[in-house]
């Protein structure tokens, strides 16, 4: 096993299916010759060259739309964004092209393609840098969408998704970059769709994916201490779901909370909590429960941020009340 | 009320005509009065079916511009792609679809070109290299330069035809696309089929410039207006742009000059424009003009 940062993860998975793939390429702004916004894709270009490393203007849309053509027309771009909040300005080509394509033409042109980049709230951004985007893109038939919690999943998963033929939302957390992680020596692959019971226990259900796991760790160790065992469930992929693994656990521990960063509305955990009242209705012994960022517009203020973001206090109550406990 | 549109046809004169007759030989003025005739029956014959509810969705027909896709046929090669935006009837049938199954499709058949999954809007053969049939406006000029992308970094000579309306130049996807085409030199022609009407509105009435051919030019992209009655004018324009594509000398932009005949959809009133206006296009038909030189 090597210990290495999560930029390091991405930027070998990236650099292993360019060695073993010709049609890969990298595009974005600052991958380049600045070695990347958040240095993932450092030393790629002087390992591959200007033809596939590619260095963009800052027109998200117009190389999301380049990118969705190439590989309309045998290529395998990865499209690096600064951050995926820069990247509402591609939705269009995301959701309107890509994602459509396959279906729309009849089965007769794929996009694979994967689009990633960091996710989520990274500090004082303030409200148009801070935004998480799995319920929205995991809204879209056509897409695949992954959240990768820790460097092992994100080399793996983004394998996977470089050599998946069809679109795949790749969200990581410039929070997350610098993160430390084993991984293996030899080459492995994590299949997307699969969800990873990050810890066992026997009390509440946790369901959660990405950064905010933290929080889901960190209460699991003092609630320990109270003799209460959490199940973590990192989801891992968000689109397609792995709702078998959601339902095995809690019918084991017969309740459950979401634990998600992002807003509450239309968001994955009303999705997760949909899915177990339909097919876990029988098995649970207290309403599902939820702690997500609050439902306004991310602040720039460090005691509004404290407010607005799920932590490991809102968590723990909210497993004490599925245990009907104060 | 009307307005004066910026755009006046050029007239298609059997003298003309001779005159350039002698650089296309009688084979090629048949091969393009068969096309634009098949196309054009083809649409009619779908509006007539569309007025019947024989089928439904949105419904844009070619009607008047079939010298475009015509002189763009006879101008590329095989290997070459195509992309363009919602009326895209015209185009797979030019580049050798059995129009059957696009009739299939308009009909939302699984033998349909697209397999009923994608409708008149979202035509696709890609044994013809067309690739699309694109619903959202100027979605695929960026699509279609990706696609020049990927011939370049194959090391191909096939070159990227994107055709869009008059409309689509408004969009900001041109301009990123232009901008990126030309600083990477990609293999691909931007084709106006300016028929100067964005649904209802003109031209004029949405910018202050009005000559199209323009717009490349704040990207140093070669760009040229071209008689968009003329399958002649068309085909020399295409290619001269192709050969300096293949060449790796980048895009170009033709502002090609047409009208439709019909409404924007099946579905237009048609008040914009006067009858007059459209009489006065009628009279530089391409397919009457490729007879009269075949006569």
């Amino acid at each position: 096993m090597r210990n290495v940062q999560f930029r390091e993860a991405l930027r070998e998975a990236m650099s292993e299916e360019m060695r073993r793939d010709e049609n890969v390429f990298l595009m974005g702004e600052e991958v380049a010759e600045y070695n990347g916004a958040y240095k993932v894709s450092q030393g790629m270009l002087d390992e591959f060259g200007p033809k596939r490393v590619i260095d963009t203007p800052i027109a998200e849309l117009g190389f999301a739309g380049i990118a969705v053509g190439a590989s309309m027309n045998g290529l395998r771009p990865i499209v690096e964004f600064m951050t995926w909040n820069f990247a509402i300005l591609a939705a269009d080509q995301i959701i309107n092209s890509a994602a459509k394509m396959l279906q729309m033409s009849g089965g007769q042109y794929s996009c694979p393609i994967v689009f990633r980049g960091g996710n989520g709230t990274a500090g004082q951004l303030a409200a148009t840098h801070s935004q998480s985007f799995e319920a929205f893109y995991a809204h879209v038939p056509g897409l695949k969408v992954i959240t990768p919690s820790n460097p092992y999943d994100a080399k793996g998963l983004l394998k996977a998704a470089i050599r998946d033929n069809d679109p795949v939302v790749f969200l990581e957390s410039e929070k997350m970059y610098g993160d430390k992680g084993d991984i293996p020596e030899g080459e492995y692959i994590i299949p997307i769709g699969v969800a990873d019971v990050k810890r066992k226990g026997k009390d509440v259900t946790i369901v959660s994916f990405g950064k905010i796991m933290k929080v889901a760790f960190e209460a699991a160790e003092l609630l320990a201490k109270e003799g209460i065992e959490l199940e973590i469930i990192d989801l891992r992929t968000i689109r397609p779901i792995d709702y078998a693994c959601v339902v095995e656990s809690v019918k084991k521990t017969n309740r459950c909370v979401v634990l998600e960063e992002s807003w509450p509305l239309a968001s994955i955990s009303s999705e997760i909590s949909y899915h177990l009242q339909r097919y876990a209705f029988d098995y649970l012994d207290a309403p599902v429960m939820r702690v997500t960022q609050t439902d306004t517009p991310f602040a720039f203020s460090p005691t509004l941020i404290d407010e607005a973001l799920p932590n490991v206090e809102r968590l723990i109550k909210a497993v004490k009340q599925t245990l009907y406990r104060n | 009320m009307a307005v004066k549109t910026a755009n006046k046809p050029t007239k298609n004169t059997k003298k003309a005509s001779a005159s350039q007759s002698s650089k296309f030989t009688k084979d090629t003025y048949v091969k393009w009065y068969k096309d634009m005739l098949l196309i054009r029956k083809f649409e009619e014959k779908t509006g007539q079916l569309y007025i019947q509810q024989k089928f439904g969705g949105f419904c844009h027909l070619y009607i008047g511009q079939e010298a475009i896709v015509a002189g763009t046929a006879s101008a590329c090669k095989e290997g070459d792609k195509h992309m363009t935006a919602y009326r895209d009837h015209a185009h797979p049938i030019a580049l050798g679809t059995d129009p059957r199954v696009l009739m299939a499709e308009l009909y939302g058949r699984s033998t349909g070109c697209s397999k009923g999954k994608g409708g008149s809007m979202h035509f696709f053969d890609k044994s013809k290299g067309f690739m699309g049939g694109h619903g959202i406006v100027g979605a695929q000029i960026a699509m279609g330069a990706g696609v020049a992308f990927a011939e370049k970094y194959a090391g191909t000579d096939n070159v990227a035809f994107v055709s869009m309306g008059d409309g689509a130049v408004r969009q900001g996807a041109l301009h990123e696309t232009f901008n990126m085409a030309m600083n990477w030199k990609l293999p691909v022609i931007f084709i106006i089929e300016n028929n100067n009407y964005a649904m209802g509105t003109s031209v004029e009435r949405t910018t202050n410039v009005t000559d199209l051919s323009k717009i490349g030019l704040s990207y140093d992209m070669p760009s040229r207006a071209v008689n968009g009655m003329s399958p002649e004018a068309v085909h020399e324009a295409i290619a001269e742009a192709a050969e300096r594509a293949r060449k790796g000398d980048g895009p170009t932009l033709l502002d090609i000059r047409t009208y439709r005949y019909k409404g924007h959809s099946m579905s237009d009133p048609q008040k914009y424009r006067s009858k007059d206006e459209v009489a006065e296009w009628m009279e530089q038909d391409p397919i009457e003009h490729c007879l009269r030189v075949i006569k």
